[in-house]
C-alpha cells in the first residue's frame, strides 16, 4: 500500500459513508466508478486502493460463512443513566440512530463461523452515534468475550469507533475497564483474539480491547489513534505530519501487527485462527 | 499566580473575612471584652457562611476545587502519609515520565507502591511534571514497578490526579492507547490488594490507566469523568467556555459517582475543601488506606482477583428486553 505513504486518506468526516446511485466518485483519487462495480469489489477502488467506509453487515458478508451467523443480545438498549442533554437529548439521538440503521445500538454481537470454525464475533457500525461505546456497546463486547470463554471458540472483533459514548460519562469510560478485565481472563487461556481496526479506531475504543487483540490487523489508510487530532494540533502547536495517525503510521511505530486489503481479510483472519486455534 | 494569594470566586466571602477577624484578633491582643465577643459572633458566622457555601456547590465549583492551586498533590500526601519512602524511576524502555511518580513507602509500618500522577506548584514545576499528564513512558513504568509489587506482595496505593493523558504527536507515536490498555488489562492480574483514591481531577483514559483497583474512592471535591468539561463543551457545544455547562451534564462528581455505582466510597475533605488544610485531608486518606488495606488482606488472592473483575464486569446502565 505505497499509494497511502504519499497521500493520507482524507479524515473520515469528509467520507460519504455508503455511495448511492449508479455512479460514485472515489473520495481518494477522484475516479468515476460504477456503483455495481465497486460493490462486486467490496467498496475498494480500483484505481487506488482507497477502502471505502462499509455497513457493519457488509463486514460480516465479507468475514463470516454464509448464513452461519446468529445474533445475541439484540434486545440492549440504551437508557439515559445521566439525564443528558446538548443540543439535543441523549434519547432523542438514540431514537434517530435506531430509527437511521434499524439497530438498537452500536454494535453486532453473536456466533459465527469462518471457514466452518466457530466465532464469537463482534462488529461495530460508525453510523450509530459514530460507533461510541456506552454502557450497551459495552455490555455487548463483554458478553461476546464471556461467549468466547464459555463456548472456548476464538473472538474477532471488529472495531469502528470515535470512542466513549460522552453521553452515559463515567458509564462509558469504565465500559473500557469491563471489556478489558474480561480479556484479561482470555489472556490466560489459549483462546485466540484478533482485534479488527477498521476506519475509524481512536480513543476510548483503541485505548481498551481495540489494542488488546492476540493480533491486530487494520485495513489500509483507516484513522487509528488515542487523541483528536484537532486536540493535538491546540496542544502543540504545530502542523501534524503527514500519514499521522492512520493505520500505515500505526505500523511503521510497531503498534499494528498487519494491514490487510479487504479483499484479503477473510483469507487473513482464517489463516489467523488456522495458527492460533488448539 | 502566585498560590499564595490565590482564591476561587466562591471562597471570596469567606477569605475576606477571615481576614477581618484576624485583624482584630490582632488588634484585641490587649484584651477588652467588647472586641472579644465580637469576634466569636464573627467566627460563628465564618462558620455558618462555611457550611452554606460549601454544602451547595455546583459541580463546575467542585471542578474548581479539585484544581486549585493550593490543593494537595501526590507528592504532599506521600510526605504526609507514609515514611521512608523510596522513589524509583524510569520504565526500563524509553523514559522517566516525571507526570508520574511511583516509589515503596511504608504506612504504619506496612510496606507499600505508590503510584500518583504529580502537578506542579509553579511554572518551573508545572512544565517538568507536564501538569500531571502522562505519557506511554508513564503508563509502562507504573506497569513495571506494580508488577514489581505484586511479586514481592507489596499491596498498592494510588493516587489519580490528571487532566487526562497527554494529547501529543510523539504520545501517538510511542502508543499512548495501547499503554492505558494495557495496563488497564494487566491490572486485573496483579495479585496485591490496590486501593485507589482520586485526590483531585480524573479525567479519561489517562485516569483509567492506573485506574483499576479494589477500592476506588473520591475525595469529597475530586471529579472523575469520561472526558474534561473543557474537552466536552468543544465537541459538544462548539464552545470551551461551555465547561461550567458540561460539568453539570457529566455529572462528575463524587455524589453522581457514588449514586451511579461506579465508586466505592467518598472520603470527606476538611471545611474549605482540602487546600485549606493538608494535614487534615492526608489524616483522613491514611485512616481509610489503613482500614481498606486491612480489610483486603483478609481475602484470598483468588477472591481479591474475582471480586476486582466483578466489581467492574457489573458497571453500566441498561435496559434489556
Ligand atoms: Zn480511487
Amino acid at each position: 500500500m505505497e499509494w497511502f505513504k504519499r497521500k493520507p486518506a482524507p479524515p473520515p468526516t469528509e467520507r460519504k459513508e455508503i455511495p448511492d446511485g449508479l455512479w460514485t466518485k472515489c473520495n481518494s483519487c477522484g475516479e468515476i466508478i460504477y456503483v455495481r462495480e465497486l460493490e462486486k469489489d467490496l467498496w475498494v477502488c480500483r484505481t487506488c486502493s482507497f477502502h471505502f467506509r462499509i455497513r457493519s453487515t457488509d463486514y460480516m458478508d465479507i468475514l463470516l460463512d454464509a448464513d452461519s451467523f446468529t445474533e445475541y443480545d439484540v434486545g440492549l438498549l440504551s437508557l439515559d443513566p445521566l439525564q443528558f442533554k446538548d443540543s439535543k437529548k441523549y434519547p432523542d439521538r438514540i431514537a434517530e440512530a435506531r430509527k437511521k440503521t434499524g439497530r438498537n445500538d452500536a454494535v453486532i454481537a453473536g456466533i459465527g463461523a469462518i471457514d466452518g470454525r466457530q466465532v464469537s464475533f463482534a462488529i461495530m457500525d460508525f453510523s450509530f452515534v459514530g460507533g461510541s461505546m456506552g454502557s450497551v456497546v459495552g455490555e455487548k463486547i463483554a458478553r461476546a468475550i464471556e461467549r468466547s470463554l464459555d463456548r472456548q471458540v476464538p473472538l474477532i472483533i471488529v472495531s469502528c469507533s470515535g470512542g466513549a459514548r460522552m453521553q452515559e460519562g463515567i458509564l462509558s469510560l469504565l465500559q473500557m475497564a469491563k471489556t478489558s478485565g474480561l480479556l484479561a481472563r482470555l489472556s490466560e487461556t489459549k483462546i485466540p483474539y484478533i482485534s479488527v481496526l477498521t476506519n475509524p479506531t481512536t480513543a476510548g475504543v483503541m485505548a481498551s480491547y481495540a489494542s488488546l487483540g492476540d493480533v491486530i490487523i487494520a485495513e489500509p489508510g483507516a484513522l487509528l489513534g488515542f487523541a483528536g487530532r484537532r486536540v493535538i494540533e491546540q496542544t502543540i502547536g504545530q502542523k501534524l505530519p503527514e500519514n499521522f495517525q492512520t493505520s500505515e503510521f500505526f505500523k511503521d511505530h510497531g503498534f499494528l501487527d498487519k494491514i490487510v486489503h479487504r479483499h484479503e481479510l477473510r483469507k487473513t483472519v482464517a489463516l489467523l485462527l488456522d495458527y492460533l486455534s488448539q | 499566580m502566585a498560590a499564595g494569594g490565590f482564591y476561587l470566586e466562591f471562597e471570596k466571602p469567606i477569605i475576606e473575612l477571615e481576614k477581618k477577624i484576624r485583624e482584630m484578633k490582632e488588634f484585641s491582643s490587649g484584651g477588652g471584652v467588647e472586641l472579644n465577643s465580637e469576634i466569636i459572633s464573627l467566627e460563628r458566622k465564618l462558620e455558618k457562611l462555611q457550611s452554606e457555601i460549601f454544602s451547595k456547590l455546583s459541580r463546575w465549583q467542585r471542578v474548581q476545587l479539585a484544581r486549585h492551586p493550593k490543593r494537595p498533590y501526590t507528592l504532599d500526601y506521600i510526605q504526609l502519609i507514609f515514611s521512608d519512602f523510596l522513589e524509583i524511576h524510569g520504565d526500563r524502555g524509553y523514559a522517566d515520565d516525571k507526570a508520574v511518580i511511583c516509589g515503596f513507602g511504608k504506612l504504619e509500618g506496612e510496606k507499600v507502591l505508590i503510584v500518583g500522577q504529580q502537578k506542579g506548584r509553579d511554572t518551573k514545576q508545572k512544565l517538568e511534571r507536564n501538569f500531571g499528564m502522562m505519557h506511554p513512558e508513564g503508563y509502562r513504568k507504573a506497569l513495571r514497578l506494580m508488577r514489581t509489587a505484586a511479586r514481592f506482595g507489596r499491596p498498592i496505593v494510588i493516587f489519580i490526579d490528571t487532566p487526562g493523558a497527554f494529547p501529543g504527536v510523539e504520545a501517538e507515536e510511542r502508543g499512548q492507547a495501547e499503554a492505558i490498555a494495557r495496563n488497564i488489562l494487566e491490572m486485573f492480574k496483579l495479585q496485591v490488594p490496590i486501593v485507589i483514591i482520586i485526590i483531585g481531577e480524573g479525567a479519561s483514559g489517562g485516569a483509567l490507566g492506573i485506574g483499576i483497583g479494589d477500592k476506588v474512592m473520591m475525595l469529597e471535591n475530586s471529579w472523575y469523568s469520561v472526558i474534561s468539561p473543557e474537552g466536552c463543551a468543544a465537541i459538544l457545544w462548539r464552545d470551551n467556555a461551555k465547561a461550567p455547562d458540561a460539568a453539570e451534564a457529566l455529572k462528575l462528581s463524587a455524589p453522581d459517582l457514588m449514586q451511579l455505582k461506579v465508586i466505592d466510597k467518598i472520603l470527606p475533605e476538611p471545611t474549605g475543601g482540602a487546600h485549606r488544610n493538608h494535614q487534615l485531608a492526608a489524616q483522613i486518606i491514611k485512616g481509610e488506606l489503613l482500614v481498606s488495606l486491612e480489610e483486603l488482606k483478609q481475602l484470598s488472592t483468588e477472591e481479591l482477583l474475582r471480586r476486582r473483575l466483578e466489581k467492574f464486569r457489573a458497571i453500566g446502565i441498561y435496559d434489556e428486553i
